[in-house]
């Protein structure tokens, strides 16, 4: 199981990757957002996928699942929202004020 | 007792949220950041007095004790950053009062600064890892949201670039995290500590603690700060000052505890690439210094040269160099904040931006004129001025270890940044006026004020460099010594 959750990361990195390589601002966020889910499910596979029960000490026999991954990858899924929220508006912004989302046309500071 | 330590995080978050709802009355907003920032740098003063006396604090949220809970601990270290962060921002506040505008201060600006500054206050304190990267995103997106406020182009334009460059380091930072957290199972700082010490750093820590090195050293500016310069010359002034003095600052808190807490066991790997980093920095650094003209890009820069200098003093890794390293990061949050406001006050005064396009600024604005030159004297470290005592140190650390080629560096790097600061005042403070009398706007109380206040800070860290060598060494010993640390985390319950 571990096997192929590590072969379905290393895709969504993959996937990430060329994406983040791109000119295009949507598709550098899209990359961003890919990557933050490659980067959960790592988390979830390093805690150990085995089976186990709910992690409270008298309700349940051991082995327990360890909880401690879900708390990380909670915080870490609502701090991805909130700034990939953001960087979308900043994204529309720039594209509204400036008038392109190519990021080689984004480059100089001498059109100011 | 112990719950004081949470307060430079909780009351910035707590008054940030009370001056939300104070959206139109400017005037309340500004004083009440303002007392703010005077009571925590009280509060930080006081806790650090304590860590003096009673030794490291630390305090378990809920209970929770090490390593299950999240906890804050308090050393010298910490507390020390965390005043002179209160400090320095609650100075760009004033500036911001005269500086920053009616349009940025009706649209949330001081609430947005006191975010940050729980962010940067929770990085110091947490002794979590976890938590670290949480309190790093608490610092960043209030950063993206100060340094894009006004949504000017340049804004816009460099803000997209520093934005993504900064998510994608918190993943990184969450990669290295999750690979931490399977081969050691913990993420208390201490524990993790103990952990590494007792299975010993093999090849895969040691790739790990490199993954860290680079997600913090984008976060410091290590090497790794092609976005730098360009994103630090586009906010209004006071935002700038206050990333220049305290973002990078963060990471390079970050890179002392990890390096000196956690991966300690393999010097000649971690620490020789860490001083490699430091000098190509420092090399790089300087010549971005000296290449350009506009004003905001080679303050920048010198950003870029203090990282450089100060992490020399943890690649070379003796007591004496680390102590040299804190002396450095408290003068270079005051003097950097000192020199951002300086450039952005220039701009502001001429309108201009180039060096060559200003001239005889002393004529008309002497104090203005006197306090760059005074900022640039404390840069170059020379003494009684506070730059002096944290050169010094580094400079004594590395002989003790023979980095000579590191120490020819760090010293070469004071000179390039006198020469590129003394550039800036040769040209624009001396020479022919060219604002005449009727033409000069007249300087602002408010921005002039805090300029001193920190020219005043900057003399009195030099001459006073007696008072704070005691905490100094603290903090100094509790870093080179990670036993001390974890023996206060974890006290009695192993």
């Amino acid at each position: 199981m571990e096997t192929l959750i590590i072969m379905l990361i290393g895709i969504l990195v993959a996937v990430a990757t060329y994406l983040i390589l791109s000119r295009n601002i949507i598709r550098i966020i899209l990359g961003t957002a890919v990557f933050s889910h490659a980067v959960h499910l790592l988390i979830l596979t390093m805690g150990d996928l085995k089976q186990g029960n709910v992690p409270l000490l008298k309700e349940a026999d051991a082995p327990y699942a360890d909880a401690l991954p879900q708390a990380l990858i909670l915080t870490a899924i609502v701090i991805s929202f909130a700034v990939t929220a953001f960087i979308l508006v900043l994204a529309y912004r720039t594209y509204q004020d400036v008038g392109t989302d190519d990021l080689d046309k984004l480059r100089g500071a001498k059109d100011e | 007792m112990n719950n004081l330590i949470v307060l430079p995080l909780i009351i910035p978050i707590i008054v940030g949220i009370i001056l939300v709802f104070l959206r139109p009355y400017v005037k309340w907003q500004r004083v009440i950041s303002l007392l703010t920032m005077i009571g925590i740098a009280g509060i930080s003063l006081f806790i650090l007095n304590r860590v003096q006396t009673d030794g490291i604090i630390r305090l378990d949220f809920a209970g929770w004790e090490p390593p299950f809970g999240i906890l804050f601990v308090a050393d010298s270290f910490a507390m020390l950053l965390v005043l002179t962060a209160s400090v320095v921002t609650g100075i760009c506040l004033i500036h911001a009062f005269s500086s920053i505008g009616d349009k940025h201060e009706k649209m949330y600006f001081y609430p947005f600064v006191l975010f940050l500054v729980a962010g940067v206050n929770g990085s110091f304190l947490t002794g979590d890892l976890f938590n670290l990267f949480v309190c790093f995103e608490v610092m960043l997106l209030a950063s993206y949201v100060l340094i894009t406020l006004g949504g000017t182009k340049p804004q816009l334009r460099e803000s997209i670039k520093y934005v993504v460059i900064n998510v994608l380091a918190s993943w990184f930072f969450l990669v290295a995290l999750a690979y931490l957290y399977g081969t050691v199972g913990t993420l208390n700082m201490a524990h993790i500590s103990e952990r590494v010490a007792e299975s010993g750093q093999g090849p895969l820590l040691t790739t790990i603690s490199i993954l860290f090195l680079v997600v913090f050293s984008l976060k410091a500016g290590l090497l790794l700060f092609f976005w730098l310069p360009g994103s630090y010359s586009v906010p209004p002034t006071a935002v700038a000052a206050l990333f220049g003095a305290l973002l990078t600052k963060v990471g390079i808190y970050a890179l002392f505890r990890t390096f000196t807490l956690i991966f300690y066991h393999e010097p000649l790997i971690s620490h020789t690439v860490i001083g490699i980093m430091a000098g190509i920095t420092l090399i790089v650094g300087c010549i971005g210094a000296i290449a350009f003209k506009d004003v905001r890009l080679i303050v920048s820069y010198n950003v870029v040269i203090a990282v450089g200098f100060i992490m020399i003093g943890l690649a070379v890794g003796t007591e004496t160099s680390i102590a040299g390293s804190i002396y450095y990061v408290i003068h270079d949050m005051i003097a950097k904040a000192m020199l951002f406001l300086l450039a952005g006050t220039m701009i502001y005064l001429t309108g201009k931006s180039k060096i060559d396009e200003m001239s005889g600024l002393i004529r008309n604005y002497p104090v203005f004129g006197w306090m760059f030159f005074l900022v640039t004297c404390s840069l170059a470290g020379i003494p009684p001025l506070s730059g002096f005592v944290g050169k010094i140190l580094v400079g004594q650390g590395s002989i003790e270890s023979g980095s000579y080629i590191l120490l020819a560096l760090a010293f070469i790097s004071s000179i390039v940044v006198l020469y590129s600061l003394l550039r800036i005042f040769l040209n624009t403070i001396f020479g022919e006026t060219i604002i005449s009398l009727e033409d000069e706007k007249p300087m602002e109380m408010g921005m002039i004020i805090p300029i001193v206040l920190l020219g005043i800070a900057t003399i009195s860290l030099g001459l006073g460099a007696e008072v704070i060598s005691s905490y100094v060494t603290d903090a100094a010993h509790t870093l080179s010594n990670p036993s001390v640390y974890i023996d206060a985390v974890m006290g009695g319950n192993k």
